[in-house]
């Protein structure tokens, strides 16, 4: 059974294409990495899998089950956690009231179930001293931790990760790197577009290379980073190469 | 880090509290010179002032007729009085305002073909409301609603003017709304969204806490306006402050019942505007500083 399985996705902005028929299948507990320049579709496609962008063409299976034209999108939505570049924590409330708000409105949990769980989250990634700051008072590499819990706290199938790292501080982007590890270890299935290709290569199952909107090459980390058949895969891997990021 | 944290929110709070007028005095250069010459030009302009106003040729004439302190003494109970009216038309109206103005602004906010009906009746309604007189509406519905002689309406004029007052200022503090629902970024929606949360659990949980916080200031700005518009009430024949300070200046021909009520005015909305800061400042406060739930 997969987890995941888009087929001939297509997506564009106006005139603007910026998905042209991806094919993609995701097992159960694997971990899928997109990389690729920016404007590749990597977030885009991610959006799409979560419902937040309305396709053109081709189907998404959520195990298994057609998700594409869903008549109640929200069903499929607390099955698939995404967290975002930008945080995108509720300011107007504490880390608490963060995690706790999706499982207590949308999966029906009382006050004491939801504070539990979001308790047990926050103690294991270390921000149980957190739970009453509000986001303006946290760092982003803290911020964004709450911000994988609070996805976490509805116990999704899938995990979504949009350059999770990309807005952070570089000495901050281990911590939440080291907590991406850890679901991965937990046997998470995850599909997470990124610019950190060592992690990629360390974390990943699989990794696809994105090029205009297509996975032009997919393949183990050891042959998309050490044998990449395509010319535009080698040269994106020479480019990242000379700026030192792998 | 908890410690620089710290020193960081409380050089945000001082920021907030720091008013404008001084920074802007100490851009000048030396601060005190600056201080001192601002404090000695302040005393010179109101000095020059008031020996040109004390010293007009009709000044003991406008003492006598305006700022009378026995006709004051004489008024003001009265006026004072009167203004309870006025208290109870803008309390009344203004709970009925931020919840009808804020129906207007999450119809107008509606996506989609299918409520485009809804969204131009909102726009109409907006655009109608904020461009007829306050004083033609009170008019026409204080006048007009009661004479059309149904009896399941009611015929008082202080219903009336309250009525007219909602309408026409619903109209605006639903655009202050909307002005503060569309400044919440797009990915505030998408995060919610993303979690499941309906479109109904979106707007209510995470969109309008935050855009109401947002236009606190600009909403009272319009309910001061509102506060002094209860007065228009009185032309529909309500004793209101401003009216029973006109009957009391026709019965001795002196004005001074007026400063009366414009005392009474200003008294309650200088406090407003104080508790808006307080409550900006709280929010502000809250925030940064975390901790205290």
């Amino acid at each position: 059974m997969s987890a995941l399985a888009v087929e001939r996705l297509t997506k564009s902005f106006g005139k603007h294409v910026v998905l042209r028929g991806v094919d993609l299948e995701v097992a159960e507990h694997e971990v899928v990495a997109l990389i690729g320049a920016s404007g590749s579709g990597k977030s885009t496609l991610l959006r799409c899998i979560n419902l937040l962008e309305a396709i053109d063409e081709g189907r998404i299976f959520l195990a298994d089950q057609e998700i594409t034209g869903a008549r109640n999108v929200n069903a499929v939505r607390r099955r698939i956690g995404i967290v975002f570049q930008s945080f995108n924590l509720f300011p107007h409330m504490n880390v608490m009231r963060n995690v706790t708000l999706a499982p207590r409105d949308v999966l029906g949990l009382s006050k004491a179930e939801a504070d539990a769980r979001a308790a047990e989250l926050l103690e294991r990634f270390g921000l149980a001293d957190k739970r009453h700051e509000y986001p303006d008072r946290l760092s982003g590499g803290q911020q964004q931790r709450v911000a994988i819990v609070r996805a976490l706290a509805m116990r999704p199938e899938l995990m979504l990760l949009d350059e999770v790292t990309s807005a952070l501080d570089p000495e901050l982007v281990a911590e939440v790197l080291q907590v991406i590890g850890e679901l991965a270890h937990g046997g998470m299935t995850m599909v997470l577009a990124t610019h950190e290709m060592s992690f990629a290569r360390d974390i990943a199952n699989r990794v696809c290379f994105l090029d205009e909107g297509r996975i032009l090459e997919a393949g183990t980390p050891e042959e998309i980073f050490t044998r990449p058949k395509e010319p535009r895969t080698q040269q994106f891997l020479e480019r990242i190469i000379k700026a030192r990021r792998l | 880090m908890a410690g620089e944290g710290d020193r960081r929110a409380d050089l945000e709070v001082d920021r907030a509290r720091s008013p404008r007028l001084v920074s802007s005095l100490r851009s000048g250069g030396d601060s005190r010179r600056s201080v001192a010459i601002a404090l000695l030009s302040t005393v010179v302009f109101f000095v020059v002032v008031a020996v040109a106003i004390t010293h007009a040729p009709g000044w003991p004439e406008v003492r006598s007729q305006f700022f009378n302190w026995g006709e004051f003494k004489a008024t003001f109970p009265e006026v004072a009085r009167a203004f309870l009216l006025n208290v109870k038309i803008f309390s009344i109206a203004e709970v009925l305002i931020l919840v009808f103005a804020l129906f207007l602004a999450v119809l107008r906010s509606l996506p989609g073909p299918v409520f485009f009906p809804l969204r131009a009746l909102a726009i109409v309604y907006a655009d109608l409301f904020r461009g007829i007189p306050t004083i033609l509406v009170i008019a026409m519905l204080g006048f007009g609603a009661p004479a059309l002689g149904l009896s399941y309406i009611p015929k008082s004029v202080i219903f009336w003017g309250i009525v007219s007052l909602v309408l026409i200022y619903s109209a605006y503090v639903s655009e202050v709304y909307r002005a503060g629902i569309d400044s919440i970024h797009p990915s505030q929606e998408a995060a919610a969204r993303s979690l499941g949360l309906s479109r109904g659990q979106t707007l209510r949980r995470v969109i309008l806490p935050q855009a109401v916080r947002r236009v606190i200031p600009p909403l009272l700005n319009d309910f001061i306006g509102l506060q002094k518009d209860t007065a228009l009430v009185g032309t529909l024949g309500a004793i209101e402050a401003f009216q029973q300070s006109q009957i009391d200046t026709n019965a001795t021909f002196n004005f001074t019942a007026y400063l009366s009520a414009a005392v009474l005015f200003v008294a309650i909305t200088i406090p407003l505007a104080r508790f808006t800061d307080w409550l900006v400042a709280r929010d502000r406060r809250r925030r940064v500083a975390g901790g205290i739930a």
